[in-house]
């Protein structure tokens, strides 16, 4: 499917960034975004190709305002909450949860 | 974030959705918790550039590997122990006099990860994603690789199934170099193509 994705050969997206001695990860979370989609890869089920699937299937606008990992935390939950593996209440009363606990 | 969710509630940030994530997969048991810690070590710690530099080093000093490598590389890095995701099909590109190989993932991240690790934002971001297969000798010359006109620029972009790696030219003046030298002058910018080995020094 033609999508935002498709980002070959399109124009004005600015200049190529580059980090010396970049790390693997940028913060803790990235980390968990990653173990985890790989693991539930497995787990639940998924297809690595569904997973690219799902990060195609974002809004353009979301697609191109967040960040690499933000695309597999996206694409990680929406294929747990379609295949039936968590449901979206129970994802949202977690994130709830765990807002007070923490503070945020 | 995700169709479904309320939309009047401030967004919450990716830290603690993942961690509501895990919590709620390793109470259903979907995910081990101790194999969250373990994946994390391996990509951070144990893959990376310096396996790839170790294929090249070889190539640079044993023709036949080389011409293996260059037929059919999973099979000659697997030779070397480097198996597993994003390697099952690896081409390994070599640059010559003549052709100077750069890769890319236009869709996405495609990157063979049991030799390089994984990618650096950049590779992963719009801004080399679209302009590298339009202009790439100029994306080349961004990174400090000036391709004479005529040398040929190949741009190999990688899609759902096939990884690639470049070979680089041996540098100058290494004659007699053992392999572990010769991989120390093999960074991971020359085998995505972006950049050359470091000069013998």
């Amino acid at each position: 499917m033609n999508g935002i994705h498709d980002l070959g050969g399109m124009q004005g997206f600015g200049p190529i960034v580059r980090e010396d001695d970049e790390p693997v990860f940028h913060a803790e979370w990235e980390r968990h975004v990653f173990a985890v989609a790989m693991l539930a890869l497995g787990g639940a089920g998924i297809q690595v190709d569904e997973m690219r699937h799902a990060i195609e299937r974002m809004p353009a606008a979301d697609y191109l305002t967040t960040t690499y990992y933000e695309h597999w935390l996206h694409a990680c939950e929406t294929l747990l909450l379609e295949k039936g593996v968590i449901t979206a209440g129970e994802l949202d009363r977690r994130v709830a949860d765990l807002a007070k606990t923490e503070g945020v | 974030m995700s169709d479904g969710h309320s939309h009047t509630e401030p967004p919450s940030t990716p830290a603690l959705r993942i961690k509501a994530l895990e919590s709620l997969l390793v109470e259903k048991g979907v995910v081990d918790a101790g194999a969250v810690d373990e994946i994390i070590d391996v990509f951070e710690n144990r893959i990376g550039p310096r396996n790839g530099a170790k294929v090249v080093a070889r190539a640079w000093t044993d023709p036949a590997y080389k011409a293996r490598l260059l037929i059919d590389g999973s099979q000659a890095i697997a030779e070397l122990g480097f198996t597993g995701m994003q390697g099952e099909d690896m081409v390994v590109l070599e640059n010559t006099p003549k052709v100077h190989n750069v890769v890319v993932c236009t869709l996405c991240s495609c990157y063979p990860w049991p030799t390089l690790g994984l990618p650096p934002t950049w590779y992963k971001a719009a801004p080399y994603r679209s302009r590298v297969v339009i202009e790439p000798r100029k994306v080349l010359a961004e990174f400090g690789v000036h391709v004479p006109p005529d040398i040929e620029v190949r741009v190999w972009d990688s899609n759902a199934e096939i990884r690639y790696m470049v070979l680089p030219m041996r540098p100058a003046g290494t004659e007699g170099w053992d392999e572990d030298r010769l991989a120390g002058l093999v960074t991971r910018d020359s085998m995505i193509g972006v950049g050359q080995p470091k000069a013998a020094a």
